[in-house]
């Protein structure tokens, strides 16, 4: 169902018209508000009255995550203390946290965008949702409760963890919608075989998956082993949380909610703005946040923009799946390979996604690639040929996905450093001095 | 009555075979016979042990990755060429070897070969045909 036919189905002249009214108020209240941006227009000598169309957006600098860590805690704070009613901040693993504070009306934003994500899931207000993001600071599990409650769905709030329990609830309380990250809906698709259970078993119908990068065969797998449809959601704690984007059933890119956040794509390096279909940098600008207004903010996820109305009948904008980041973007040989393609390339050998650290060395004038792949029980063999043999069909599958011949070497499970538990794809030991 | 061998996954470094060892020596079981096929990366460790169950379970808990498999076990004929004999027995039916070691059998000093073999079941009947002095689970307990 759509949820919100008027938003998501406005004809796309109209919705520019609201766009650019949103972006002149938002823009002011910036300016007018918070001295981060007050500062950044002077230096400029940008003037709010100076944003005349969609277009003059180009004009605003951006924003980026260091920004945001430099505000910490509650410098980039709109509103007086008593407005702020809600607060999350995205997980300090790199770096300092970066903070988000809601108003009341940023988190019926936000229960709004969730809830047409909800929608695009089939849902309906008879549907239970298992919800396993996890509850806290991180947005994911409280950005689905707020949607479903939005909704009038039944919310079942699991958050992370505890899979037996899980499995338990998903079998008894029948759930129709399952939300999780798409790495614990394949482990659970899996745990659920092991308990000798299938997609007969339970009742989902639909599975919201995000907060990770993840590609199409892992979708398939998913699918198959939950017997579900796969939903792919993107959002991000600086700007509001998941539902920026969310996939309808067609699943062929993500609808961005386009009457609350303006997407613009750039390339990374010149920063130019760049046409649809072309890959680059996903730039987001938050149209109707009070508790924290967003400008320009740099995502660092590398996508596209798909306009045109789409077969489900909605006209917002798609964007593509998120295949990179900026920031784990290589370039090797010249040319841009992204650990995602890598992982591509193991995932179409080995049934089980491996943990896997891609090394890339200059011994000489040539860049070498090094990709260690922890081993798996169903890749072991007690002969030797065995091993080499999946070896180089894992060196092969990749090299069909990068274009570059890369070396494969197989490592004990668990020895591939993780920093915080989450896994450290890349080491670049050339030296470019 | 088979006998079968674990196979072990292991790194090129000296810390991750020790580590493998130890822990099943630590568990008082008995490693009747040990080989190392090594690659420039890793390597495999094969180990016939007195308690399969039990080493299983304490190199998974260890993080090692394993496998267990049905290998022939053979005493080796106490005469000159001993096992050349028996290799000229598989080969003459062109029956692939994968690989052989060897380990010495404490009570009576003579020597016992694993061969892990392509077609098991005909290896096994063929030496059997040639009364060939074939191991089972409890002659291992008993070396
Ligand atoms: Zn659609």
């Amino acid at each position: 169902m759509i949820w919100n036919e008027e938003m998501e189905c406005m004809d796309p002249e109209k919705r520019k018209e609201l766009q650019l009214e949103r972006l002149k108020k938002v823009v002011k209240l910036a300016y007018d508000k918070v001295p981060f941006y007050h500062r950044k227009f002077d230096e400029i000598g940008l003037k709010v009255e100076d944003i005349q169309s969609l277009e003059d957006i180009q004009k605003i600098p951006f924003t980026t995550k260091d920004d945001l860590r430099a505000a910490y805690p509650f410098e980039m704070v709109a509103v007086p203390p008593e407005e702020i009613e809600e607060i999350h901040a995205s997980s300090g693993t790199t770096g300092t946290a970066t903070v988000t504070c809601y108003t009341k009306e940023d988190i019926d934003i936000w229960a709004e965008i969730s809830a047409r994500a909800i929608g695009m899931a089939e849902g309906e207000k008879r549907d239970k949702i298992q919800n396993c993001y996890g509850y806290g600071l991180f947005t994911g599990g409280f950005g689905i409760d707020h949607g479903a409650r939005k909704f009038g769905a039944a919310v079942i709030p699991m958050s992370s963890g505890n899979t037996k329990r899980q499995l338990e609830i998903m079998r008894d309380f029948k759930p129709a919608i399952l939300t999780c990250t798409p790495s614990y809906a394949m482990y659970l698709g899996e745990a659920l075989e092991e308990e000798g259970y299938g997609p007969g078993d339970i009742h989902l119908k639909t599975g919201i998956f995000g907060a990770e990068m993840w590609t199409e065969e892992m979708r398939k797998r998913i699918e198959n082993k939950l017997g579900i449809k796969a939903l792919n959601i993107y959002g991000l704690t600086e700007i509001i949380g998941p539902g920026v984007s969310n996939e309808c059933l067609e699943r062929n890119g993500m609808h961005i909610q386009e009457d609350h956040f303006y997407p613009e794509i750039i390339n990374p390096n010149t920063l130019e703005v760049l046409e649809d279909g072309q890959d680059g940098e996903l730039v987001l600008t938050c149209l109707t946040k009070t508790g924290m207004p967003i400008l320009r903010f740099r995502t660092r996820d590398i996508t596209s923009l798909v306009h045109g109305k789409c077969k489900c009948g909605r006209t917002t904008v798609r964007m593509t799946r998120i295949t990179g980041r900026t920031d784990d973007m290589m370039k090797i040989r010249g040319v841009m390979v992204f650990p995602s393609q890598i992982e591509r390339g193991l995932l179409k050998v080995s049934k089980a996604s491996p943990n896997y650290q891609i090394h890339v060395t200059r011994p000489d004038t040539l860049d070498e690639v090094e990709i260690k792949v922890e081993i798996t029980p169903e890749m072991f063999s007690d002969e030797m040929k065995a091993l080499d043999e999946i070896r180089y069909k894992i060196a092969k599958s990749i090299s069909k996905e990068i274009a570059l011949r890369v070396n494969v070497t197989l490592v004990e499970p668990g020895s591939l450093p993780r920093s915080e538990g989450k896994a450290v794809r890349v080491i670049d030991e050339r030296n470019f001095k | 009555m088979v006998v079968k061998q674990i196979s072990v996954f292991i790194e090129n470094t000296e810390g991750s075979l020790k580590k493998a060892i130890n822990a099943i020596s630590n568990e008082k079981i008995n490693i009747r016979a040990l080989s190392i096929a090594d690659g420039a990366e890793f390597g495999i460790l094969r180990l016939i042990v007195t308690d399969n169950e039990k080493t299983k379970k304490i190199l998974k808990n260890n993080g090692f990755i394993l496998r267990e498999n049905e290998v022939i076990v053979i005493g080796i004929p106490d005469e000159p060429n001993g096992l050349n004999t028996l290799l000229d027995i598989l080969e003459g039916e062109k029956i692939n070897l994968e690989y052989v070691y060897a380990f010495a059998n404490n009570k009576t000093d003579e020597a016992v070969v694993v061969i892990k073999v392509e077609d098991y079941k005909k290896a096994k009947k063929l030496l059997k045909s040639h009364n060939a002095n074939l191991f089972d689970e409890n002659d291992i307990a008993n070396l």
